[in-house]
C-alpha cells in the first residue's frame, strides 16, 4: 500500500500524555479523543491536519502509559502511520492492534515540516524530497497480525475455531 | 546456555523447555489487570469479538482506582459499565468503593500475584509485581480483551538487563532514589523492549516496599519488565496472603545479559527527577531554591507504609508551609488503616496535610490535586511529563517521600536534614 501524506514534525519522547492528555480518558469515543490529540504540544492540532497526513518522531515514541487511547486519538484525525527511529513497546503493540501503521526509520532531520513523502508500507520504502529511506522491516509476527486484520479479527478467528471444535 | 528468571517464567508458560531472547512465544497467563480507564475499551472490544465468557472469572481483576471517587458523569458511567460486566460474567475480583486500592499496591497485597506468574494489566505500571519474583507488564486494552477471553497472550521475550547492586545505603535514601539514579543514568529508553533484573547484597538489604517502587518504574526506563529473585523478605511477605501456589525461579550463572551494571548504592543520595522527564535527575542538594504549590505523597510507586512512615518521621510536630498542599494518598484501604493505627494520621492532620481516599487521582492529572498554570509539585509519583498534573505550563519533581515531606516544611524543595 502506497500513502502520501504531509509530515508534521514531533521530537524525541513525544509521551502518551502529550498524544492524548489523561484528563480526557475518561472518554472512549475516537471524535472526542481525536480533538484533544498533541494537546500540551500544538493545541488545536487537530484543526490544523488533513486525512493521509503523517507523523514523524524521534525516539521512543509514545512512551508512558498503556492508553489504547493514544493511537485511537491520533487515527481519528485520518492520520494512518506513524514514523519514529524508535518506539515504546505499550504503544507499539497498541497501534498495531488498532490500525495504525508504524515505521521504523531515522528520517526526522531529513524531512522539513509539511514536506509531503510518499511511503510503501508492505515495503517499507520512504521518499523524501532528500533522500529514499528504508525503513526496519515489520517483524513477521506483526505483519502476520496485520494479515489477519489486527488482534481484534486473529481472536474472531480463534473463538470460531474453538466453536468448530466444540 | 542458561537462563534468566525472566525467560525461565516466561518458558515455563509455554510447552517449551528454553525459551530466548527475541523469540516469539504464546504463553498462558496467571492473572489479567484492567482498570476504569482502560476495562471499558476491553469490554467494547470483548462484545465486539462475540465472546461468550472470559477464560477464568478468579483470573480476571478490575480495579477501578484511576477517576474514582467517581470524578464526573462519565467516570460514573464507565465504573457502572465495569461492574455491570463483572456481575454479568461471574467476576469477584472487581475492587471498587471501601475495597478499592490503587492496583499495584492492592494485587500483591491481597495475595493476587505470587512468584513465578505471568501477569498483564493494562496499566504501564503492571510491571510492579516483578517485586515479588512474577514476570509482569504493561499492554492496551485490546491485548487484554486477548488474555481475558484465550487465557494466553503472545510475547517475545525480552532481553535481560542486570544491574548488580552492592554497598551501604544513606540515610533516607530508599528504592525510589535508586531507580531514579538509573533511569538517569540509562535514559527513558534505556531499557526499551528489555527486562530488567535487580540484584545484589544491596538490594537484600532493601525493603519489599522499595523493590515494589524500582519494580514499578521499570517502564520509566522503556523496560518491559523489572524483576527480582524471590528472597526471605519475599516469602515473609508473600506467607498468609498468596491466594495461589507459587513456584521460585533463579537466574543461571550462565545465563546471558544485554548489559551488567554494577551499581555502589554507597554513592546514591537523595535524588529528584525535574520536568519533563523522569531521566532528568538530579541531587536534591544540586537544585537550589526551586519554590513549589503542592507535595503528593501517594500512588502505586510511593504510597505503601515505608513512605507514609517516613513523610511521618518528618513531618512529626512541624507545619505544612503556608500556601503549601500537601496530599497524602495511602495506596490500599490496609495501608490506609494501619497508618491510621500508627497515628500517622494525627501527624498529618497537625503538620496541616490532606489525607485523601486510595487513588491515583493528581498522578496522572485526573482528579483530587490538579496544578493551575504555573503551579508546581513535589511528587513521588512516577511521571513528570508535560502538563501530567494538570495545566501544560505546570511542572511536576519526582521524589521518594522523605524529600517530598521536607520540601512541604519548607515550601521548596528541601532535603530532610534541613528540617530534621
Amino acid at each position: 500500500m502506497i500513502l502520501k501524506g504531509r509530515v508534521w514534525k514531533f521530537g524525541d519522547n513525544i509521551d502518551t500524555d502529550i498524544i492524548i492528555p489523561a484528563q480526557y480518558l475518561a472518554h472512549t469515543d475516537p471524535k472526542v479523543l481525536g480533538e484533544h490529540c498533541m494537546e500540551p504540544l500544538r493545541p488545536g492540532f487537530n484543526k490544523e491536519v488533513r486525512q493521509g497526513d503523517i507523523i514523524v518522531g524521534g525516539l521512543n515514541f509514545g512512551c508512558g502509559s498503556s492508553r489504547e487511547h493514544a493511537p485511537i486519538a491520533i487515527s481519528a484525525l485520518g492520520i494512518p502511520l506513524v514514523i519514529a527511529k524508535t518506539f515504546a513497546r505499550i504503544f507499539y503493540r497498541n497501534a498495531f492492534n488498532k490500525g495504525l501503521a508504524l515505521l521504523e526509520a531515522d528520517i526526522i532531520d531529513l524531512v522539513d515540516e509539511g514536506e509531503e513523502i510518499e511511503v510503501d508500507i508492505s515495503s517499507g520504502t520512504i521518499k523524501c524530497n532528500k533522500k529514499v529511506v528504508e525503513a526496519k522491516p515489520i517483524p513477521p509476527f506483526m505483519e502476520e497480525l496485520i494479515n489477519h486484520g489486527g488482534l481484534v479479527k486473529y481472536l474472531k478467528k480463534k473463538l470460531e475455531e474453538q466453536n468448530e471444535r466444540i | 546456555m542458561g537462563m534468566t528468571i525472566t525467560e525461565k517464567i516466561l518458558a515455563a508458560h509455554t510447552e517449551k523447555d528454553f525459551v530466548e531472547p527475541g523469540e516469539i512465544i504464546d504463553a498462558k497467563i496467571d492473572l489479567v489487570l484492567a482498570n476504569d480507564i482502560t476495562a471499558p475499551l476491553s469490554i467494547e472490544e470483548f462484545e465486539k469479538v462475540g465472546a461468550k465468557k472470559v477464560f477464568d472469572p478468579e483470573k480476571v481483576v478490575f480495579v477501578l482506582d484511576h477517576f474514582t471517587p467517581n470524578k464526573d458523569v462519565i467516570s460514573a458511567g464507565n465504573c457502572k459499565r465495569i461492574r455491570e460486566f463483572s456481575k454479568a460474567y461471574g467476576i469477584s475480583h472487581c475492587y471498587e468503593g471501601g475495597e478499592c486500592g490503587i492496583e499495584h499496591a492492592l494485587l500483591p497485597e491481597q495475595g493476587l500475584v505470587v512468584p513465578g506468574d505471568v501477569v498483564i494489566g493494562a496499566d504501564s505500571h503492571t510491571c510492579t509485581y516483578g517485586a515479588v519474583g512474577a514476570f509482569s507488564t504493561g499492554m492496551g486494552s485490546t491485548d487484554i480483551t486477548y488474555g481475558m477471553v484465550m487465557g494466553r497472550i503472545w510475547f517475545k521475550v525480552p532481553e535481560s538487563i542486570k544491574f548488580n547492586c552492592f554497598g551501604n545505603w544513606q540515610k533516607w535514601v530508599t528504592g525510589k532514589d535508586l531507580i531514579l539514579h538509573i533511569i538517569g543514568m540509562i535514559g527513558v529508553d534505556g531499557a526499551l523492549y528489555a527486562a530488567m533484573e535487580f540484584s545484589g547484597e544491596a538490594i537484600t538489604a532493601l525493603s519489599m516496599d522499595s523493590r515494589f517502587a524500582i519494580a514499578n518504574m521499570a517502564i520509566e526506563a522503556g523496560g518491559k519488565n523489572g524483576i527480582f529473585e524471590v528472597d526471605e523478605k519475599t516469602l515473609a511477605f508473600i506467607a498468609g496472603r498468596g491466594k495461589r501456589p507459587h513456584t521460585i525461579y533463579r537466574s543461571d550463572k550462565d545465563a546471558s545479559y544485554k548489559e551488567v551494571h554494577e551499581i555502589d548504592v554507597t554513592g546514591i543520595g537523595l535524588k529528584v527527577a525535574c520536568p519533563s522527564l523522569p531521566s532528568n535527575v538530579k541531587d536534591v542538594g544540586e537544585l537550589g531554591n526551586v519554590a513549589i504549590d503542592q507535595v503528593v505523597i501517594g500512588s502505586c510507586t510511593n504510597g505503601r507504609m515505608e513512605d507514609l512512615e517516613a513523610a511521618a518521621q518528618i513531618l512529626k510536630g512541624k507545619r505544612v508551609a503556608k500556601d503549601v498542599r500537601c496530599i497524602v494518598i495511602p495506596a490500599t484501604p490496609t495501608i490506609y488503616r494501619e497508618a491510621l493505627k500508627r497515628g500517622f494520621f494525627e501527624v498529618f492532620l497537625d503538620a496541616g496535610c490532606i489525607i485523601s481516599p486510595p487513588t491515583c487521582g493528581p498522578c496522572l492529572g485526573g482528579h483530587m490535586g490538579i496544578l493551575a498554570k504555573g503551579e508546581r509539585a513535589v511528587a513521588t509519583t512516577n511521571r513528570n511529563f508535560i502538563g501530567r498534573m494538570g495545566h501544560t505550563e505546570s511542572e511536576v519533581y519526582l521524589s521518594g517521600a522523605a524529600v517530598a515531606a521536607a520540601s512541604a516544611i519548607k515550601g521548596r524543595i528541601a532535603h530532610p536534614d534541613e528540617v530534621m
